[in-house]
């Protein structure tokens, strides 16, 4: 069209945006507010066919600018805040929960606790029923408040309690900032969502109060309730809790079952290898293996002596039993053909040498088996040892010798 | 008072004016069918167009306004247009004379006012006293919210959803649609008989008396001073009187929410001039201004380019008859001629000049410049002195400019971005909307101030004043940064006592011409097709008249149409490099 390059209103805003973008993604806290000046008048004009209009926009770009800016201050960033509540009440509750957050994050309890107070009293026709949802989460992060609170009257409580003395007020206070915290808490992690924090405190206060069985089935629901999102901390809270309420080795392994499903390379890897290991049962025993070797295909595990050591005994184990050679492998088969360079090259021997000794010790022996007596990993490493006298590698020296043809039949 | 006629009754001339616009005769109060027309030029144009209510006119009302007309309104703006052009240096006949004789005339042929029956009288705004019945039972009369949903490319006011909305919420309260008497009406009117008044169309009357008077005004330049507040055009009502309310429609048809593009003026402008029935315009001469001869000049001093470019523009001029005073003076009406845009002119000539002695072919004119620098390193101070100037380098040239240019544009950009469209003056639809308006406008407003103080030491800037030149180069500059002196000798020579290019070839932007009639253009040109020195050009003058690159191409095409008029009609192949 003859007036597709016409310059008006809209356009004029639309390129004042994407200043405002390039001085935010700069940190150009400066320029983005002398930009975002000339911008506000877009208020006064009418966007409702637009996706996000103007009052989101400068709500949101406002806070980023008056959070960073050097000359800006609480004072100036809370009277922006009032003035973006009134600005969209479809997005009120919005605007106070992430007011709450900037209290929170620059360490005014107080204020938070009194926006989400205020906020949780406001009604405003059908829009209350709308904005449900955040209303829940304003009401849950009260009662996380109330739990902070709580913690705190209990950990004084804790501490007079030692001196002999014990505060009536006190644990009275304590006990109301549990049923409030109790009651929200509650009531967020019914519906379906990533709740790591609510979670973790609402079992802490159970718990406390000894009521374990509710504990269980909240931790239950949340790790394994099909409508909650796929969360590897739900089976972390809930292998936790289970080890601290001295469940069986059972009920513990079955919990970790799914977080090596999610997260392979989870830190509670070696616990559950470790386990595994030691069941009496031979499938146990198999998952344990697969579980080490896959932690291991990380890199963020390659320096891990712990893990090295987990490994290492299990096949050293096996190779000595001469049963279950298959298992060896079936998992070397995946990953004979990268892990040589991955773990054993001769660079690593050299650095692994140098810098851990327990490590490259665990690393030799896994490699001598896997590989044979001639890679190089285990020849370095053991030439290494045994030109330092350590007893330990002139015995890893003689076992991958000794067992050297099993060994061929795994790398065969 | 000018009425010489001897009164049919009394023969005597002693005539006044009825509220009618009628002339009268004092004597025996014979009242004639003659109005008053358009006969002397003394009129004062302070005065409101009076005559046109038939009744007394109710002067105030309950909040401070008073009836007035949307023709008024556009008198006020044109009013305080022509103030400014004033305030420049416009020469004041334009105000007195010119304009408000055109602005009269626009009123009567349209019969707005000065004509026996003035259109106006006859409006009823489409307030509320109306029952809605009587609305809906005309078949012809569009309903309020059809109007709303109006958007033609002239109403610049887009219609909201919150506008339409609220009206019609409002039909249960008594608010007005527009506080104008005939707001609604006129967006109703259809347009194919009359020229119905806009925005964009007070500065075609504008540049139509600036070119009247031949003021060194181009077309570009008072769109450029308009968007940098020169000339009163956004916001333009903050000027009317505290008893001109302006609310409902009347905002749809006064606020605009766009800067005026160039063609639309142009040929606005001229559907005016034609419409007026105004006879030829005076004549431009080669003394003048708008003289193709004399706007080369200008922007080859602009464009940093040697002033012996001047006569190979001139030559251009010459030879493809665009000098001539038939070709450049306005005769409204002729269809035959093709409408002369004088700046668009004079900066096509000058590319079809560079391209003359350059080529632009993205590898002759490096050459050419390769050369210059050679020359120019194996020359004394001495010599350069004697023979007038260094050779003229394209390289350096272009590095110059260039780097000047992207600066501009780049400044450009930024206050496009940052420009500020809202004034001080609120703007309501209905008065159920004020409250709400207002609440804004005091919430943007703080905003502006608690943002405005981040913004660190950077002071919006005061209005630069209006200036011809928007680059300048200084012959001082010992950098060597100004090239006007610079001498062309590298690449001319001579053959028969007659300079000519050393460039033997040229290439030519279209080999056929589109009809312009059919699709707007000459030509279209897209970057990726033509050399990058040639789109370089073509952007240099681009931004220094504000249009699209397109426009200056077009006319380079018309140009280059004219000039190799001979060689074309021997019908070459396509894409063949002509020979000169």
């Amino acid at each position: 069209s003859p007036n597709e390059h016409k310059l008006n209103f809209k356009k004029s805003k639309e390129a004042c945006l994407s200043y405002i973008q390039d001085a935010l993604l700069q940190k150009q806290w400066k320029r983005a507010a002398e930009f975002l000046t000339c911008y506000v008048e877009s208020l006064e004009k009418d966007y409702s066919r637009e996706h996000i209009g103007p009052s989101e926009m400068i709500w949101r770009i406002g806070s980023e600018i008056l959070w960073h800016h050097s000359q800006s201050n609480m004072k100036e960033f809370n009277c922006f805040m009032e003035q973006m509540k009134t600005l969209g009440v479809k997005r009120y509750l919005k605007v106070c929960l992430e007011h709450v957050f900037h209290l929170l994050c620059n360490g005014q309890i107080d204020e938070a606790y009194q926006n989400l107070s205020l906020a949780e009293s406001w009604r405003f026709g059908e829009q209350t029923a709308i904005q449900d949802k955040e209303m829940k989460l304003i009401q849950a992060y009260r009662g996380l408040l109330d739990y902070c609170s709580w913690s705190k009257q209990k950990n004084i409580l804790l501490e007079n309690g030692e001196d002999g003395f014990s505060d009536l007020a006190v644990e009275q206070e304590m006990h109301g900032y549990f049923r409030k915290a109790a009651v929200n808490l509650k009531e967020i992690i019914k519906i379906p969502g990533v709740w790591d924090v609510f979670v973790k405190c609402y079992v802490d206060l159970l718990e406390f109060y000894g009521d374990h069985n509710e504990a269980r089935q909240v931790l239950n629901e949340y790790a394994y309730n099909s409508k909650f999102p796929a969360n590897p901390n739900a089976h972390v809270y809930l292998y936790q809790f289970l080890k601290r309420q001295g469940e069986s080795k059972k009920s513990l392994i079955s919990a970790l079952k799914i977080l090596h499903d999610i997260v392979p390379s989870h830190e509670l890897m070696i616990d559950f290898n470790t386990m595994l290991q030691k069941s009496k049962k031979r499938k146990k025993r198999r998952l344990g293996l697969e579980v080490i070797f896959a932690a291991l295909d990380y890199a963020g595990w390659k320096e891990n002596a712990k893990a090295w050591s987990c490994l290492a005994r299990q096949v050293k184990q096996i190779v000595i039993s001469e049963k279950h050679l298959d298992w060896i492998k079936q998992e070397w088969n995946s990953r004979k053909d990268w892990w040589p360079a991955f773990h054993f090259s001769r660079y690593l021997a050299k650095r692994n040498w140098l810098e851990n000794q327990s490590l490259s010790y665990e690393k030799a022996l896994v490699a001598g088996i896997l590989l044979g007596k001639d890679c190089k990993y285990f020849k370095y490493i053991s030439h290494q040892g045994c030109k330092a006298q350590l007893k330990r590698f002139r015995m890893l020296k003689k076992f991958v010798n000794r067992h050297n043809p099993v060994c061929l039949r795994i790398s065969g | 008072r000018d009425f010489n006629e001897r009164c049919a009754q009394c023969s005597e001339v002693n005539w006044g004016l009825t509220d009618g616009g009628r002339f009268y005769c004092r004597s025996c109060h014979n009242v004639t069918e003659r109005t008053r027309e358009v006969v002397n030029t003394d009129f004062i144009t302070n005065s409101r167009v009076q005559t046109i209510s038939k009744g007394s006119r109710k002067q105030e009302q309950k909040d401070g306004g008073c009836e007035w007309y949307i023709c008024e309104g556009f008198q006020l703006v044109l009013k305080t247009q022509v103030e400014a052009l004033e305030a420049l240096g416009v020469c004041p006949q334009m105000k007195d004379e010119i304009l408000c004789n055109f602005w009269r005339c626009y009123l009567q042929k349209t019969e707005q006012a000065y004509c026996k029956r003035p259109a106006g009288e006859t409006v009823k705004a489409l307030s509320v006293c109306e029952s809605s019945t009587d609305v809906d039972s005309d078949p012809e009369r569009p309903s309020l919210l059809h109007l709303l949903s109006l958007s033609e490319s002239e109403g610049d006011v887009q219609t909201d959803c919150s506008f339409a909305s609220s009206v019609s919420k409002v039909s249960e309260s008594t608010s007005v649609y527009s506080g104008s008497v005939d707001g609604s009406l006129y967006l109703v009117k259809s347009q194919k008989e009359k020229l119905r008044m806009t925005m964009p169309m007070t500065l075609s009357f504008c540049y139509m008396a600036l070119l009247w008077v031949r003021e060194p005004i181009t077309l570009s330049e008072l769109l450029r001073f308009v968007v940098e507040g020169h000339i009163p055009y956004l916001n333009v009502f903050q000027h009317f009187p505290e008893k001109m309310k302006l609310c409902g429609l009347d905002l749809k048809i006064f606020c605009v929410e766009s800067w005026p593009v160039y063609e639309e003026v142009f040929n606005k402008m001229h559907e005016l001039a034609a419409f007026l029935d105004l006879p030829r315009f005076p004549d431009i001469t080669e003394s003048c201004f708008l003289h193709p001869d004399m706007l080369c000049m200008k922007y080859l001093m602009e464009a940093n380019l040697p002033d012996e470019l001047h006569n190979w523009t001139c030559r251009v001029v010459k030879k493809i008859g665009i000098g001539e005073v038939d070709f450049l003076t306005l005769t409204p009406g002729n269809k035959s001629t093709r409408k002369v845009k004088y700046d668009v002119l004079a900066a096509a000539v000058i590319v079809v000049v560079l391209k003359l002695l350059f080529l632009l072919d993205d590898h002759y004119e490096w050459l050419l410049s390769e050369f210059a620098e050679e020359r120019n390193k194996n020359n004394t101070e001495v010599c350069l002195f004697y023979s007038g100037g260094p050779y003229f380098e394209f390289k350096k040239w272009y590095e110059v400019v260039k780097h000047s240019l992207d600066v501009k544009q780049k400044k450009l950009d930024e206050e496009r971005a940052k420009y500020l469209w809202r004034c001080e003056k609120p703007l309501f639809y209905s008065v159920k909307n004020k409250s709400k308006v207002l609440k804004r406008r005091q919430m943007v407003v703080n905003l502006q101030n608690q943002f405005g103080k981040l913004s660190g030491s950077v002071q919006r800037a005061e209005k630069p004043n209006p200036s011809s030149f928007q680059l300048s180069w200084s012959e001082e500059n010992t950098d060597g940064s100004c090239f006007h002196r610079h001498s062309l000798k590298g690449i001319l020579q001579e053959k028969c006592g007659l300079l000519t290019a050393m460039n033997p070839d040229y290439w030519l932007c279209t080999v056929k011409l589109c009809n312009e009639k059919l699709c707007g253009h000459l030509a279209h040109y897209r970057e990726v097709e033509f050399p990058q020195s040639y789109h370089f050009v073509l952007g240099l003058f681009s931004f220094l008249l504000r249009i699209q690159p397109s426009y200056i191409h077009d006319e380079v095409c018309m140009i280059e149409h004219k000039l190799f008029n001979k060689k074309l009609s021997k019908k070459l192949k396509y894409n063949t490099v002509l020979r000169k």
